[in-house]
């Protein structure tokens, strides 16, 4: 714990806005952050905490600004990355983009926010929808003044009372990507399914909410093992989740927060066919041309389709005069990321499409050696999930009695897709 | 409307303009106006001359304006402290406001001021907002607390806020209970006494277990790291710690989770003796410890440096995990690095297929410094994992035909540990290595190879063409390789004399003559005489076998992985290093370490003065950059007398022996018996100190030292220090070649000169005064006066650990103008000042006095107060530290009291010790 200060610095390291929390170390010590940045960088000894003899620095880089905390003593560190990814999720609600302009134009609310945020250096109250019910803006024009709302020190710090609806709905996506690591000889190395359950909220009052999934150890342990069930590896909750009664029972019950948030997210390993499977031919003749033939499988279902499929194939980066020929879909060179991307609209299962790509190259060949990107793959797959996850239920219980539609929506997409080549 | 506005006035009578803004009847005006200058001071300017006027604005009902001025306070406060005191009275009256929002910002804001006169005023208002009927005030007081603590321990201590603080713990709402958590846990770290002012009782524990099921995540991490200093009373305590605690492994905060794992691992270590209970933990601990390398890039990091003490301590919890580790092409350099690590550490001979195909993959990437530590980990699976060492020598060999320069000689320097750890296997890849000479250019790789070329010079036919190209540019070479040159030309010359000999000359007067490094030249010498007066023993010496190098050589000294896991989490974990050695004074904290397995016996007796010390990061240095085995363990034969009767160089020696002693300073009568009264002469030890030191003690044992011993002790005389040594060798064996070297300590202290004993033969002892001097590097250690020697020879190198005195360590320009003495004595705070009552006290002031200023303790006044004399004296340490005294002494009365200030009053029980051993003496 312990940041001694925060700051929040443009991409040259000048100071845009910060707060002293602690008085214990000079503000002037953030001069010194950027040229051991730099100094560190090229020694190529680069990690995201950098010492002085006057203090540790522990930054976080965003769309062209670092987040920067200081601190004197051995702070829980892992919890500082955690709030500085914090702030900028709180700071990005506020304004949209959090950015140099965003920050000048906000100056006044952000001194208020970091107040709130932080005490002496300890995470405070972060719930931005909570923030925004007495941090606003507007500022206060009229002179009532604003109240804490109970919310802040509440047992349930996430929801205000009084929160009300005229049609009470809400919305459950169940969100799998899948993380899929293959060698040049086309063996699977690593793949898993990180799956997140996220949620809209729009319901009146606090209502208790309980969640039923084909879990397995939960189908188990209730006699049921043998209906179809998931085991997931391991689970971690939004914080509005009763841990203690999900390791007594696996029940997942909760009172959500208002609108948008993150309900769960699980991790498993499989061992499942890859979804969409690529085989590369490339073949390098050296100072004349390289060609390329690509082959794309779609391994499940023929019912489900693969959407917005792109397959993104890095050239390098000297290639020329690039021809292509495909079977489906367009194929497009972008050279300032030394790649060709292969678009496919709708890919159905069960399917094999080919493409061939031919470049030019120079005859003299370029001297520093580039590295071996690997082939990426974006997809998504609607209706569908890979691990077999269902939502049996989602019982909603508030006190006046209200009845409310849960809408549930599965969507399978690609999440770290990575096939080496050769 | 944005606020970017507030930046764009730039004019030249800006202050004054906004002075009169500031005095604006208008509401609105005012509240532009002080935007206008927090504006101005975000972007750094100076606007503390509008102190005043915006002080005039804190009385506002307006929140927005109040926030403003609170913050500008905070910000100037310090560079006006007489004028802060303008805004208590607002600051009084808003602890009272109806709104407990306003209520909370004053407390808030008080305490982040830290002027002296306002802190005295923060008393009253804080003791009321912890008792407040709102737990957002009463949150936020118990924050405050901390504070005050800060800007002096002294009043919180005597106000009761402790207590009160202590009562928060119990209070209905969870927030307020996390802070007060939070806020003890700092004040029990900067505890003066290193002990905790409040501990934990088991009720306490419950009331935190059942808060953390109700507080906000970050709450969850300030209860969890408390809980992590407490230790149960029983295995069942333990046990239901744990499982109330299991849960927090699904939050979806990575800090929470990470703090969970710190609290378990403890635990588990109390419960070592409940296998089963641990086992099960255990299975819980590795999934979360997965899913956090799916969270943000900094937040991995931490993560994966955790992991690696974890993979250390309990090896089991990730054993089946290592594809997780397995390197993505976007990840960060950083977390690349620490994932190899970690991979390496999980090798085995069940997934090193796996390792070893991903490590090849690695070893064709571009980042050089990645691409490096892979081809290295190759080299350490071999070493690990033996029965892969044949697949990774292939692999290596793979690499080498890639003809990269930087992978060709990252390979050569771990074939040649290879080499170390399986002699005579590999040598059938010597050739393979031998076409690559050319295009070494780093000195390790250059050094590697010609120590394969010596070590195997009877394999090699042209191994005397391959040396004699590299004599060529002899002195162009790093010492490192000029060091092997030599003596893989004295192995070759041992091994295939018949054509050889005029190179082994041509080295031994390269290394003898043309060089200036002493440590060259020294082993020039030796091996010139060994191979003049006895090449059979040369042989045995040169040619010896070696000891092999160890499997895993990088791991943590046990005792710090204990330490550091209690620190899980904490910037100590990430930089595997006890937070002393980061951390200023007082704030580092208690120093922690797992609790004693029950059912272990006790083996943490008291530690004796006198450690040794197996600094594992040292003792890898000196094992891998192999210039341990090199230097050959000489039979040194008595040079006075060379009885050279099978002279094979001529007469090269005497001649140069003739010179040796001006150049290399190698005593030229080692073997005399009168070693002490010579050296004594050589480095002039006056017959007696001046200044006490105290009598030598035994340092390092005959048994831990493989037969040397070190007596020794600190002296200091006119200005110079230096530490006193007697060295005896028990062994059998002549002991040479030594070298010292002090860890980073507290005072910066490092030898002025290297160490040039002699070698001392069976049976000797040797006197060895070595002067030291204060600009080393500076690393506080605990207790502060430790000092951490590493000693080598010829036998091994040796660690151990003594205390300096510390009144070596006071400088000759201790003295204080009596005026400067006075106003010292009045500015340092009272919490700085220690008092010590000390006994049988003998003599007068006079004596006393004279006695101290022998030891460079000054006395400044003396005074006469009610029969008592009072002594004020001033001593000033190497590094600066002022230490103020004031002895009071009573005729006849042979105890006196001392009380001492300083600035850094942890050096206050060393000056007490220092006191008692001169006035002893």
């Amino acid at each position: 714990m312990s940041c001694s200060a925060i700051y929040i610095l443009d991409v040259k390291g000048k100071v845009l806005i910060s707060r002293n929390y602690r008085g214990d170390i000079d503000l002037g010590v953030i001069e010194k952050f950027m040229p051991l940045l730099m100094e560190k960088e090229e020694e190529g000894l680069l990690t995201p905490i950098l010492q002085i003899p006057e203090c540790t620095f522990s930054y976080i880089k965003t769309n062209n600004l670092y987040i920067v905390s200081t601190t004197k003593k051995n702070g829980n560190i892992a919890l500082v990355f955690v709030f500085l990814h914090k702030i900028v999720q709180v700071m990005t609600e506020y304004f949209k983009e959090l950015e140099e302009e965003s920050i000048r134009d906000n100056f006044v609310v952000i001194y208020e926010l970091l107040d709130e945020l932080l005490d002496f250096g300890y995470p405070q109250t972060t719930d931005s929808k909570i923030l925004q019910e007495y941090i606003t803006q507007e500022g206060h024009k009229l002179e009532i003044q604003p109240r804490i709302p109970v919310a802040v020190t509440n047992a349930v710090s996430w929801r205000s009372e009084g929160i009300k609806y005229r049609k009470n709905e809400v919305f459950l996506d169940v969100i799998e990507s899948v993380n899929l690591l293959a060698n040049a000889n086309g063996n699977v190395l690593r793949s898993e399914i990180v799956g997140a359950i996220k949620m809209r909220v729009y319901l009146s009052g606090m209502p208790e909410l309980r969640l039923g999934l084909n879990d397995k150890v939960l189908f188990e342990s209730t006699g049921r093992g043998k209906s179809k069930s998931v085991e997931l590896e391991d689970v971690k909750f939004h914080q509005c989740v009763r841990l203690s009664r999900f390791e007594i029972d696996r029940t997942i019950s909760f009172i959500p927060p208002d609108g948008e948030f993150e309900l769960m997210s699980y991790r498993l390993n499989t061992h499942v066919k890859p979804l969409i499977w690529i085989e590369s031919v490339i073949e390098r003749h050296a100072h004349s041309r390289v060609e390329y033939m690509i082959k794309a499988k779609s391994q499940f279902k023929r019912r489900s389709t693969a959407n917005n499929v792109e397959i993104v194939i890095p050239v390098p980066h000297d290639a020329d005069s690039p021809k292509f020929k495909t079977t489906i879909g367009s194929v497009k060179y972008a050279p300032e990321q030394n790649a060709i991307t292969w678009s496919i609209k709708s890919f159905p299962g069960g399917k094999e499409y080919l493409m061939r790509a031919h470049f030019g190259l120079p005859s003299v060949e370029c001297e520093d050696s580039e590295g071996k990107p690997p082939i990426q793959v974006k997809f998504e797959i609607p209706y569908f999930t890979t691990s077999g996850i269902q939502v049996r239920y989602l019982k909603i219980i508030e006190k006046s009695g209200y009845q409310a539609l849960p809408w549930v929506r599965y969507i399978t997409q690609n999440g770290d897709y990575q096939l080496r080549t050769n | 409307m944005t606020d970017s506005k507030y930046f764009t006035t730039t004019k030249k009578g800006e202050i004054f303009e906004l002075k009169s803004e500031l005095n604006n009847d208008k509401k609105e005006k005012k509240k532009e106006a002080v935007k206008k200058v927090i504006a101005s001071m975000t972007v750094g300017k100076d606007v503390s001359a509008l102190f005043p006027d915006v002080v005039n604005c804190m009385q506002t009902d307006n929140l927005e304006l109040k926030k403003l001025v609170y913050l500008y306070l905070m910000n100037y406060a310090k560079s006006q402290p007489d004028m802060a005191i303008m805004a208590v009275n607002t600051f009084v009256k808003d602890c009272e406001d109806p709104n407990p929002l306003i209520r909370a910002l004053a407390v808030r804001t008080m305490g982040c001021i830290r002027v002296d006169k306002i802190t005295e005023y923060l008393c009253e208002p804080l003791r009321k907002c912890l008792k407040d009927e709102d737990p957002y005030v009463r949150k936020t007081a118990a924050v405050c607390v901390a504070k005050l603590y800060d800007i002096s321990s002294g009043l919180v201590e005597d106000q009761g806020f402790l207590e009160q603080l202590k009562e928060l713990l119990s209070d209905s709402n969870p927030m307020v209970v996390a802070n007060a958590v939070a806020a003890l846990s700092e004040i029990n770290e900067s505890s003066p006494t290193g002990q905790p002012l409040v501990e934990l009782s088991t009720n306490t524990i419950n009331k935190l277990l059942t808060a953390l099921n109700e507080c906000t995540e970050w709450g969850q991490v300030f209860i969890l790291d408390s809980l992590s200093n407490y230790t149960p009373r029983d295995d069942r305590e333990a046990q239901s710690i744990c499982e109330r605690i299991t849960p927090r492994l699904a939050h979806a905060n990575a800090a929470v989770v990470l703090s969970a794992v710190k609290v378990l691992i403890k635990m588990m270590e109390i419960l070592a003796g409940d296998t089963e209970f641990c086992n099960t933990l255990s299975k819980k601990l590795a999934p979360p410890l997965v899913t956090l390398l799916s969270s943000e890039p900094e937040v991995q990091y931490v993560a994966l440096r955790n992991i690696n003490l974890i993979v250390q301590k309990k090896p089991d919890i990730l054993k089946h995990e290592m594809k997780v580790f397995f390197v993505k092409y976007n990840d960060p350099i950083y977390v690349k690095l620490e994932k190899l690590d970690i991979m390496i550490r999980l090798a085995s001979q069940v997934n090193i297929a796996q390792v070893l195909s991903e490590l090849k993959e690695y070893a064709t990437e571009v980042d050089v410094d990645f691409v490096r530590k892979a081809v290295r980990a190759i080299g350490r699976c071999a070493i690990k994992v033996e029965p892969s060492a044949e697949r990774c020598v292939a692999t290596l060999l793979d690499l080498i035909q890639t003809k990269v320069n930087y992978v060709v000689q990252e390979a050569i320097v771990v074939i040649k540990d290879i080499f170390r750890k399986y002699p005579n296997k590999y040598e059938s890849i010597i050739s393979t290595l031998c076409e690559n000479l050319d295009t070494l250019d780093e000195p390790e790789a250059r050094a590697s190879m010609v120590w394969i070329i010596g070590e195997y010079a009877e394999r090699i036919d042209n191994a005397d063409e391959l040396l004699d190209s590299f004599l060529e540019g002899f002195g162009d070479e790093n010492a490192q390789v000029q060091l092997q040159l030599l003596t893989a030309v004295v192995k070759l010359f041992l091994k295939r004399p018949q054509h050889t000999q005029g190179l082994v000359q041509h080295v031994l007067s390269l290394a003898t003559q043309d060089s200036d490094n002493p440590d060259l030249r020294d082993r020039g010498f030796i091996y010139w005489r060994l191979l003049s007066t006895d090449p059979a023993a040369a042989k045995e010496v040169v040619l010896a076998d070696k000891p092999l190098i160890s499997e895993e050589t990088d791991l943590l000294e046990p005792t710090l992985l204990d330490e550091l896991i209690c620190h899980i989490s904490s910037l100590a974990s990430v930089y595997h290093k006890p937070p002393t050695a980061f951390v200023e004074g007082r704030s580092a904290g208690i120093r922690k370490t797992l609790p004693a397995r029950q059912g272990s016996a006790d083996d943490s007796a008291s530690a004796p003065e006198t450690t040794v010390i197996p600094n594992q990061e040292s003792l890898i240095g000196d094992l891998l950059s192999m210039d341990l085995n090199a230097p050959a363990p000489s039979m040194a034969a008595p040079a006075a007398a060379p009885t050279s009767n099978v002279d094979l160089l001529g007469g090269g020696l005497d001649v140069l022996l003739g010179g040796g002693n001006d150049i290399s300073g190698v005593p030229t009568t080692a073997a005399a018996p009168t070693t002490t009264g010579l050296l004594g002469d050589i480095f002039g030890i006056p017959s007696a100190p001046t200044m006490y030191t105290p009598p030598k003690i035994l340092w390092l044992p005959a048994e831990k030292g493989k037969g040397l011993e070190i007596q020794g002790t600190f002296s200091r005389r006119s200005g110079q220090m230096s530490m006193d040594m007697t060295l005896t060798n028990k062994a059998m064996q002549a002991m040479t070649g030594f070298a010292i070297q002090f860890n980073k300590n507290s005072f910066g202290i490092m030898p002025h000169a290297p160490f040039s004993a002699p070698p001392l033969q069976p049976g000797q002892s040797l006197e060895y005064s070595m002067p030291l001097n204060t600009t080393g590097p500076v690393q506080r250690m605990d207790p502060l006066t430790t000092l951490q020697v590493a000693i080598k020879n010829n036998v091994d190198v040796f660690y151990y650990a003594c205390q300096i005195p510390i009144q070596v360590l006071f400088s000759e320009d201790g003295t204080l103008d009596k005026r400067v003495f006075l106003t010292t004595w009045r500015d340092i705070p009272g919490a700085n000042e220690v008092q010590y009552t000390l006994n049988d006290v003998k003599g007068n002031t006079d004596t006393v006095s004279n006695k101290m200023t022998l030891n460079n303790i000054f006395t400044i006044a003396k005074r006469n107060v009610e029969g008592q004399d009072m002594l004020y004296q001033s001593l000033k340490l190497t590094n600066n530290i002022w230490v103020l005294l004031e002895l009071k002494l009573q005729p006849g009365v042979p105890t006196a009291t001392l009380s001492l200030k300083s600035r850094s009053v942890e050096v206050a029980p060393y000056v007490f010790q220092a006191y008692e051993s001169i006035l002893k003496n």
